[in-house]
């Protein structure tokens, strides 16, 4: 029983592990895109880029399903629209308050993740 | 407005920043599976259009575009925030793409194979993206 419980444990670390490599190369893939390409209106396509949606399905339908992996994806659209907002609110903030990048953008943080939650509970729950 | 590629701009960003990107990126997806796993995928699957890219790389372009204008010998400058808010913009257009990447992925996966349907979806964030930056480009946008 104890052999069982460590190679579970092996398992989900491994998992984890993976989820981390393969997370942390989407996102660095799809920042390193956005550095390279000019004007930076087009090169902010690739600031919502789908990267942890890519890494995070591919193991997910892997290692749980389709199914699973679909529900997961139509929380991803209403996350999405989330980020929409998250998006407009910062460019706003920059602007218009002449608030820097990484107070504007780290503040409405808190609009994404009171916009999806709201969404969650609304909708997908 | 042409679209140009510049790989130079890759020496700009400091190995600890792209440091910073992976660690983000990671834990990002590994939070994800771990909500999942524990509260069901309907509430981990919100953080896969968490905004994991943007924060590092708004502040980024603003550090750079304020170092460039330092190295010009203009101190006061409102550029770099300017090309952050741009950034956002683009990012703001982005996300419809990323909407309609969970759309086609919600209803396809089941059905389909794997590596098809992401890739399906990933041309579908690609064109709706670049389709709709070109259209607010265009003269015509009101």
């Amino acid at each position: 029983m104890q052999t069982t419980v460590a190679s579970g444990w092996g398992i989900f670390m491994t998992e984890l592990f993976f989820r981390f490599l393969i997370g942390g190369l989407a996102v660095s893939f799809f920042a390193a895109l956005g550095d390279v390409l000019k004007p930076k209106s087009f090169a902010g396509l690739f600031g919502a880029a789908p990267s942890v949606g890519l890494a995070t399905l591919a193991l997910t339908a892997s290692s749980d399903g389709r199914t699973y992996a679909s529900m997961e994806a139509r929380s991803m659209v209403a996350s999405a629209g989330a980020f929409l907002l998250y998006a407009c609110l910062s460019s706003r903030l920059m602007m218009q308050f002449e608030w820097s990048a990484a107070k504007a953008s780290i503040t409405a943080l808190i609009v994404w993740f009171a916009i999806s939650l709201s969404l969650w509970l609304a909708l997908l729950r | 407005m042409r679209v140009s590629l510049h790989l130079l701009a890759l020496r700009q960003t400091k190995w600890y920043e792209y440091a910073v990107r992976f660690l983000f990126g990671g834990t990002i997806t590994v939070l994800a599976g771990l909500i999942a796993k524990q509260y069901g995928p309907t509430l981990g699957g919100l953080f896969l259009a968490f905004p994991a890219i943007f924060p590092a790389g708004a502040t980024l372009v603003e550090k750079h575009e304020r170092e460039r204008k330092r190295k010009a010998g203009i101190r006061q400058t409102k550029r770099g925030r300017q090309a952050a808010a741009l950034d956002a913009y683009g990012a703001a257009l982005g996300s419809v793409g990323l909407l309609c990447f969970g759309l086609v992925v919600w209803q396809l996966i089941p059905a389909h194979n794997l590596v098809l349907v992401l890739a399906t979806g990933t041309m579908a964030w690609t064109i709706v993206s670049i389709l709709l930056w070109r259209v607010r480009k265009s003269p015509g946008w009101f």
